[in-house]
């Protein structure tokens, strides 16, 4: 037992030497590299697997690994590994997901000359995402955080001569360390009012009895809690990983990476940190719901932004004519799910989401990996179509993903997932409108999938690239085969008639509900995801699209409205405007302050120096041309010494200097001597 | 210590002996001259070891301490001592020294003269680091403008002969105020020796005596020897010399300026200003806070307005220096700081100055070798797709740049984090307005960064750019390692610094 909590920290160290092999072998080894990164994580996953067998040994424990990182002081700061089912879980869906992706990524980037280095970033990338998941400290987990952030960069930038590349990797890490700085604010606040930073300690970690305790009952400004305070700041920083209102907007232009990264970032690594560390800490977030006088709890913002991020992702998602945009703005929206189930009070819906979500997003992607790598990199659903015919099992691996997205009933696991957030905002007694959105998110969903399967899969090819596809191979069609089997599989772990999956996180044994309990619930939320089906098939797969110009329905209809969502609701303008703007001015009045203000007076100070010589040279001349011949050789070289301070303007104020000096020292002897 | 070697003297004087050789051998060709100097500039290096190994690292005093009466009409001692700040910038100094000739390796134009003015500001700037009487240390400190100043002067860019003239007239003005001064203290107590000052400082005896001089004086010595350490460092909004003089100094000077010069000034307020002026300095210190995040955060923001790549990390070099001043300064503005966010602010302070010469120099050694390939030009829409022609290069621009932005797992982190930690516990504001920087920071790094390295080959890199030469990847591949090592195990250097730490905030308490 214990020797699973020691050995936790191999997970995450092992793709670690796997990225530093694929740093240091030479560009030519690329099975090298490829296969030091496939061993690493598939070892990742295999320990994952014992350690989660650990871990449901004593589903109630928190297993800690604590030690010092460096002294500072008399103290130490202190790090630490941690076992418990959350970690054990969220390790063997990272660590399996990944290992899928980066088999697939074999066939994916066959052909690409920095093979080698994509497999160091992907190694580097899936070990900073397990070293979140296993730290037992608030900091080891920032650290990893911003490794994650940094893999990101490299890959979402990987092809770096594009342009288009560089600008969104520089955006993803710019807007996510938005969000970081909040959290680091956070982290900041934890430590100094708690002492540490350790989840948990023995009793005296932050996210145990007693710290909670001392921190809710703190009150700072406008009557907050600290708890809460604190909790409102390191949300800041799930805010930007995972892509939520307002810092959503650099999760679309990640597209630019390889597609394999986009599955990676939307499935397993990264925006799901987000996500996990609100679960990770949720006892510091819900702490200060004991608080009856309260102003304000910190899951409520959870709560709201997590809704209105559901409905927009969906409004946006349904206007994107590119696969992967349609796809990122769908997770977008299923991660406001997953907030809204922490904001209402039920993490374990929350994980239960992420778990089902990335199995079925890993699908997606792959799936719109294995079109793209078909049809010659054409990502413009309208210049797909028919690809059924030739791609059977992708067509079929796909319908599944999309299914399984939109919650078609029993079958999928995204829709036993979805149906548990939703009983949980239904159960909400703070507000109705998370509920409410989140079930017109529902209808949508449905709906651009539909849309996004008809315009791809069905009708007729409307570009050569389409009508030359072919099947993938198997190395790329197998992951998506054993990813569309788990996203089926795993929402059984966790239905209301056997919730194993909520009594093995939670570590207390939980009833086994009927499977109609809220049947009215159930009844709409099935009845929405019929229609959004329904109009998609009407609209997509009835009449499919003729060419690639012809409009779209929806378009035809509203055309201002789609317009407006087309373009992303202009999130993009409206921060150029405003935030961008503010940014460049802020830094053009910092660099004209330095040149004319604090520049300004050391030049003022020169001038008068300058001047004092001036004066001095005409006194001397008058002095001298009144007789002296004798000097006067002497004072065309002291003139020409003085003119010349007009250009050095330094020479003056050395000699203000001098005589300050003098003056000042007679001054102090004749201070001394009193 | 029980051998007789003076060890200190032999540290700050073998890097001089260096250049006497360098001065009286005039037929040594070139490359003599350059394994010669690096020999003597490594010396700094080896002989720190030999202190390091030696070294206590549980006692917070001075160890090697070496005296000598020197005008004894005056009571001027040549007295050197070292403790866990020294030393640390020992190192810095030894790392930073050869490393700044290796840059300057393939410089044509009398490598003789350059070599031997290496020489001289290394060991000026190590008699900055050990002397512990003020006479020796302002003579070093003084000192080490002269080479400083020709090395720009002579083999900077177009504009630096006014750049020279006015870093060393703006240095010089700053050390005028602090000579008056220290004129001032000796006429007061008949002493200048910094620990017998310090004593006087903590039993509250030296601020008695300044009183008796009456009128301004105890505030005008304070500010006098306050505007010279100012100066040198820089703090906002004394840093206008910075920018042009970092900018005009061939990459080897830039990277010691930076990397070393720039200590010095800290090393003043941690070893001057503080124990002899504790008082004052926590009545001003809520001002003086103001300016260090002043720094932190115009620095930043005027650095994202550079198109000059050398202007830019000169900013950079501001904001990361008022870091150190701003935890200072936290713990001094409050009389009853927690000790331990007092203690880790100080300990980043000292573990910045470290960093910051780490990362800055390699940095400017990168702005460097761009500007050689470029014939002189650098600015940031001079190239692009640097990256396709140089990998190795574009890997360890990355690595400098990633530390210098403060990421996790190099050594930039470790120094911000504590600092932030601590001026969090103590003066919250001050930490969360210089958050700013930080993120500006990022900002203009990763512009820099996909401006030049990445999108499609362009401007001085469209048509050729090699990669790292063997030299090259000597100068800063040490320094990238660093990184690292500092950044996974800083306790390699705060076990040298927690005993001196831990003393200093058991004495914060003010009397």
């Amino acid at each position: 037992m214990s020797l699973a909590v020691q050995h936790l920290w191999l997970i995450p160290a092992l793709p670690l030497v796997a990225a530093a092999i694929g740093a240091v072998v030479p560009r030519r080894a690329r099975a090298v590299a490829a296969g030091a990164a496939i061993a690493a994580i598939a070892s990742s996953f295999v320990l994952s697997c014992l350690a989660l067998s650990g871990a449901l040994a004593n589903p109630a424990a928190h297993l800690a690994f604590n030690f010092d990182w460096f002294c500072v002081g008399e103290g130490a700061l202190r790090l630490g590994w941690l076992l418990d089912p959350l970690t054990a879980f969220m390790c063997v869906m990272v660590s399996f997901v990944s290992t899928l992706i980066f088999i697939f990524s074999l066939g994916y980037m066959r052909e690409d000359e920095n093979f080698k280095q994509f497999f160091c970033f992907l190694s580097l990338f899936a070990a900073a995402m397990l070293g979140i998941i296993v730290s037992n400290s608030l900091l080891l987990l920032f650290i990893s955080w911003e490794l994650v952030g940094l893999a990101s960069y490299l890959l979402i930038g990987f092809w770096f001569t594009k342009p288009s590349a560089a600008a969104a990797a520089k955006k993803a890490f710019i807007t996510t360390r938005i969000g970081d700085l909040g959290f680091f604010l956070g982290i900041l606040w934890l430590n100094n009012a708690a002492g540490s930073l350790l989840f948990y300690d023995g009793g005296h970690g932050v996210l145990e009895a007693a710290t909670l305790g001392t921190l809710s009952a703190q009150v700072t400004l406008g009557g907050l809690a600290v708890s809460t305070a604190i909790g409102l700041l390191v949300f800041c920083g799930a805010i930007g990983k995972s892509g939520q209102f307002p810092l959503h907007v650099w999760l679309p232009d990640a597209m630019e990476g390889p597609t394999p990264v986009s599955a990676l970032i939307h499935a397993a690594t990264m925006v799901a940190a987000g996500v996990f560390l609100i679960a990770r800490v949720y006892p510091l977030m819900a702490a200060d719901q004991a608080l009856a006088h309260a102003p304000f709890h910190a899951l409520t913002a959870v709560a709201f932004i997590g809704a209105i991020t559901a409905l927009l992702g969906a409004l946006i998602a349904v206007a994107q004519n590119d696969i992967k945009r349609v796809l990122a703005f769908s997770t977008v929206s299923q991660l406001g799910y997953m907030m809204i189930a922490l904001g209402v009070g039920s993490w374990v819906a929350a994980i239960f989401h992420l778990l089902t979500h990335a199995f079925f997003k890993a699908l997606l992607f792959l799936g719109a990996g294995s079109v793209i790598h078909a049809s010659h990199h054409e990502q413009d659903m309208r210049r797909l179509g028919g690809l059924s015919g030739p791609m059977r099992i992708t067509f079929a691996t796909f319908a599944i993903g999309m299914m399984a997205l939109s919650g078609v009933p029993f079958v999928f696991s995204g829709y036993w997932s979805k149906e548990a957030i939703l009983h949980a905002a239904y159960e909400w007694n703070v507000s109705a409108l998370p509920l409410i959105m989140a079930l017109a998110a529902v209808v949508l969903t449905a709906f651009y999938m539909t849309r996004l399967v008809a315009e791809v899969f069905l009708g007729k090819p409307r570009s050569a690239a389409a009508q030359h596809a072919h099947e993938s191979p198997g190395v790329m069609t197998v992951p998506l085969i054993l990813l569309a089997a788990c996203s089926i599989l795993i929402g059984f772990l966790g239905t209301p008639a056997w919730p194993w999956l909520e009594s093995a996180l939670t570590g207390t044994p939980v009833e086994a509900h009927s499977l109609l309990e809220g049947a009215s619930l159930i009844v709409l939320s099935v009845l929405l995801v019929c229609t959004g089906i329904g109009a998609g098939w009407a609209l997509y797969a009835r009449r499919p699209r003729e060419t690639a110009e012809a409009i779209d329905p929806v378009e035809a209809a509203f055309p201002r409205a789609f317009a407006f969502a087309a373009a992303r609701m202009k999130f993009d303008e409206l921060y150029a405007a405003t935030v961008g703007r503010l940014n460049t001015a802020f830094a053009s009045l910092a660099a004209w302050m330095d040149r004319r203000v604090w520049g300004g007076v050391i030049d003022l100070v020169a001038r008068f120096g300058e001047m004092a010589g001036r004066f001095n040279k005409e006194t001397d001349d008058e002095g001298l041309n009144t007789g002296f011949n004798a000097a006067s050789e002497e004072l065309r070289t002291v003139g020409k010494f003085y003119s010349r301070a007009q250009t050095g303007e330094a020479h003056g104020y050395l000699r203000i200097l001098a005589l300050g000096f003098v003056v000042l020292a007679i001054l102090a002897i004749m201070g001394g001597g009193r | 210590m029980s051998s007789s070697l003076p060890l200190l003297s032999l540290i700050v004087f073998v890097p001089w002996v260096g250049a006497l050789v360098l001065l009286f051998a005039p037929k040594l060709g070139a490359w003599s001259v350059r394994v010669l100097a690096l020999a003597f500039s490594l010396s700094t290096l080896a002989l720190a070891g030999i202190a390091l190994c030696r070294f206590d690292p549980s006692a917070a005093g001075y160890q090697f301490a070496e005296g000598h009466d020197w005008i004894t009409s005056l009571n001027v001692h040549f007295r050197l001592g070292l403790d866990g700040l020294s030393l640390v910038l020992l190192l810095l100094t030894g790392i930073l020294g050869p490393l700044s000739m290796l840059a300057s390796w393939r410089q044509e134009n009398n490598p003789r003269l350059l070599n031997l003015l290496f020489l001289l500001l290394q060991g000026a700037a190590l008699g900055v680091f050990l002397a512990l009487d003020f006479v020796p240390w302002f003579l070093f400190w003084e000192l080490s403008l002269v080479p400083a100043y020709f090395l720009i002067r002579l083999w900077g860019g177009p504009g630096a002969t006014r750049a020279a003239y006015q870093f060393v007239i703006y240095t010089i003005g700053g050390s005028a105020f602090m000579l008056l001064g220290f004129a001032a203290l000796f006429l007061a107590t008949g002493t200048l020796d910094f620990t017998v000052l310090s004593g006087l400082a903590s039993s509250g005896a030296l601020a008695t005596k300044l009183a008796a001089l009456g009128g301004i004086w105890p505030n005008a010595v304070f500010f006098g020897i306050l505007l010279g350490l100012a100066v040198k460092v820089p703090l906002f909004p004394f840093h206008t010399w910075l920018p042009s003089a970092y900018a005009e100094a061939p990459t080897g000077a830039s990277m010691f300026l930076t990397g070393v010069m720039s200590k010095m000034g800290v090393y003043g307020f941690l070893r001057i200003l503080w124990p002899l002026f504790p008082a004052a300095l926590h009545r001003f210190a809520p001002g003086l806070l103001w300016l260090a995040v002043g720094g932190v955060v115009f620095g930043a923001f005027a650095a994202m307005k550079q198109t000059d790549l050398k202007r830019m990390v000169a900013y950079s070099s501001v904001n990361h220096v008022s870091y150190c001043l701003l935890g200072l300064f936290a713990v001094c503005s409050l009389s009853r700081p927690s000790p331990d966010a007092a203690t880790a602010a100080l300990t980043g302070t000292i573990l910045q100055m470290f960093n910051h010469g780490i990362s800055a120099g390699a940095l400017f050694f990168c702005v460097g070798v761009l500007e050689a390939r470029a014939g002189g030009r650098r600015g940031i829409g001079d190239f692009g797709g640097v990256r396709t022609w140089a990998p190795l290069f574009a890997g360890l621009c990355g690595i400098s740049m990633f530390s210098s932005i403060g990421l996790p797992g190099l050594n930039g982190f470790v120094g911000e984090f504590l600092i932030f930690r601590g001026v969090w516990g103590l003066v919250p504001w001050a930490a969360a307005v210089s958050c700013l920087g930080l993120f500006a920071t990022a900002y203009f790094l990763l512009t820099f960064w996909q401006r030049v390295f990445h999108g499609p080959k362009a401007g001085a890199s469209e048509s050729r750019f090699a990669d790292l030469t063997g030299i090259e990847t000597a100068t800063l591949a040490p320094l990238v390692g660093l990184m690292f090592v500092f950044g996974i195990l800083p306790q390699l250097l705060t076990v040298l610094i927690n005993p001196l730490v831990t003393s200093w905030v058991a004495h914060l308490a003010l009397p």
